[in-house]
């Protein structure tokens, strides 16, 4: 595949690869996509009080441009309040990455991503609450 | 253009360079030798003549058959469509437009599936074989698919992904058995033998093979030649002719022939012949056989796809659990290469040659294809060898699967979001 100079320096020098701790109350980790459809994206917020993210993380199994969408939303939300973070869409991923057509489906995955990663926060958070 | 002069070539079973001799043997066609062979009145035309009749000899020769038998093509897919449509349709015109029946393989070359589904479309059945994990057909499947109306028997020699080569000289003697039995009384045996040819000794007369597909391109000869071999003798195959035009072939083919591509091809057939001849091959076994120890010994969960035994010598196709095809492809960007992972695929399906082996999907989508050749260095394969295993430990590094794996999660126990 011939991708854009985004995608391969995303691929190349990805941002904030790795992981958090899971049990961490303030993170919240999204795995979306399944090893039989070729990606799985594993993102991970830490959020403070204040509903901001302070810190995100991926890992992500998938071809250059899931890899390199993943690598880009990091990048987008870090340092973003929730209800912004919340209003990303794969659009912006795509145009952004320049993604061929037969590879939308990546950007999807990545919006998906950090709804779920919110989501996922807030249920924890709710739960401390109870 | 961009600069490949860096490169590690390692896809072999996708094309091969024209070895300088072939090139060297061309060149005078094109110029001063460009007479057609079908020129009968001067000299031009016989010398044209002369180097096609040797070329066919040369191929012919490759195979332990003759020159005669030889038809030329554009290419394989032309000479697998020539096969089995040349012998569906003559069996339909002579049989009062009644179709028939077809053995073939699930894990054949598209051109081969492509013209077997075609004529589905026009009434005729097909048996798909299925194969084993090893990549090979069960010979009890074949003899039970065998009917009294079934016209052709097409199995491929080796196959394109994975290199596995089939039982070739016992399907020969079972169809040749089915036929002199009269449990199928008109059944001929196709084998597409492009990724064999060169690579593992072919015999048409030891595995009773009634016609054989050639390409000129995977055995460093150029593009845009083929062949089909015919074999002469009784019973005769009859073929109907795909292309009509001059009669050339034996009507079986029209279209002046493409002198400087014969030639290039036997040239590269004889070349072939004593790559196998000479045991210049096996060096290319020992240096396959050093890649994938390697790379199996510097790294955990590496599957090889398909039997290690019957395998042609350049071929490996691995899995490289957790980590997907097109993401290594871009990782080791340095050597080319193919992976059966959707990613790659027009169709965003993974490879049907895996899954036909049983491969699990998520395992396909993980394989990678190098294929060995005549000009693969041993410098090149340490190179090839260090950058994979850099890059998977990388990537793996990256793998959300990997990571669950390491902390000892077993995926299988995962309700993934399917997509």
């Amino acid at each position: 595949m011939r991708y854009s100079d985004k995608v391969n320096d995303h691929f190349n020098n990805p941002r904030n690869m790795g992981s958090m701790d899971r049990q961490d109350p303030q993170v919240g980790t999204a795995v979306v996509g399944a090893p039989a459809c070729g990606d799985v994206m594993q993102l991970q917020l830490k959020i403070t009080e204040e509903g901001v993210i302070e810190d995100a993380k991926f890992k992500t199994f998938g071809c250059g441009s899931a890899i390199a969408s993943s690598s880009l939303v990091t990048t987008m939300v870090k340092g973003k309040r929730i209800e912004d973070a919340e209003t990303l869409r794969n659009v912006d991923i795509a145009s952004e990455l320049e993604l061929p057509p037969q590879k939308i489906h990546c950007s999807v995955l990545a919006e998906d991503a950090i709804k779920e990663a919110i989501r996922n926060y807030q249920e924890k958070k709710a739960k401390s609450v109870e | 253009m961009k600069d490949i002069s860096d490169l590690i070539y390692l896809d072999n079973h996708a094309t091969t360079p024209c070895d300088p001799a072939v090139v060297d043997a061309m060149i005078p066609f094109l110029t001063q030798q460009f007479g057609n062979a079908a020129s009968r009145s001067h000299a031009f035309g016989w010398n044209a003549l002369d180097a096609v009749e040797l070329a066919r000899d040369q191929v012919g020769s490759l195979i332990n058959g003759t020159g005669k038998e030889i038809v030329w093509t554009s290419g394989a897919t032309e000479s697998n469509n020539l096969a089995i449509k040349g012998i569906a349709k003559y069996y339909e015109r002579n049989n009062e437009g009644k179709t028939g029946h077809i053995v073939t393989v699930l894990t054949e070359h598209k051109a081969v599936l492509d013209a077997c589904k075609a004529l589905m479309r026009d009434g005729w059945e097909i048996t798909f074989l299925e194969v084993t994990s090893d990549g090979r057909i069960r010979l009890e499947d074949l003899k039970a698919a065998l009917r009294e109306d079934t016209v052709l028997v097409s199995v491929m020699f080796a196959n394109n992904e994975i290199g596995v080569i089939q039982p070739i000289a016992e399907i020969g003697n079972i169809v040749a058995e089915a036929r002199s039995s009269k449990q199928s009384p008109k059944v001929v045996f196709h084998t597409d033998a492009v990724q064999a040819l060169g690579r593992i000794p072919i015999d048409v007369k030891a595995c009773k093979i009634d016609m054989l597909s050639i390409s000129g391109h995977k055995m460093y000869g150029p593009k845009g030649i083929g062949a089909l071999y015919v074999r002469r003798g009784r019973p005769r195959i009859r073929l109907e002719a795909l292309i009509d035009g001059g009669g050339h072939e034996r009507g079986m083919r029209s279209g002046t022939l493409p002198v400087h591509q014969i030639v290039g091809l036997g040239k590269a057939a004889e070349l072939a012949k004593k790559d196998i001849d000479e045991g210049h091959i096996e060096k290319v076994r020992e240096l396959r056989d050093y890649m994938w120890n390697k790379l199996d010994g510097e790294l955990d969960e590496v599957f090889l796809n398909g039997s290690t035994e019957h395998r042609l010598p350049n071929n490996l196709n691995i899995s490289f659990a957790y980590v997907e095809g097109e993401a290594i492809m871009l990782a080791i960007k340095e050597i080319a290469c193919s992976s059966g992972s959707a990613c790659t695929s027009a169709s965003l399906e993974p490879s049907y040659v895996l899954r036909a082996l049983g491969v699990e999907v998520e395992l396909a989508h993980t394989s990678i294809r190098f294929g060995l050749g005549r000009f693969t260095t041993k410098e090149e394969v340490d190179q090839a060898i260090s950058i994979v295993v850099t890059q998977i430990r990388k990537l793996r590094e990256m793998s959300p699967l990997y990571e669950m794996v390491q902390m000892g999660i077993d995926l299988k126990t995962i309700e993934w979001s399917a997509h």
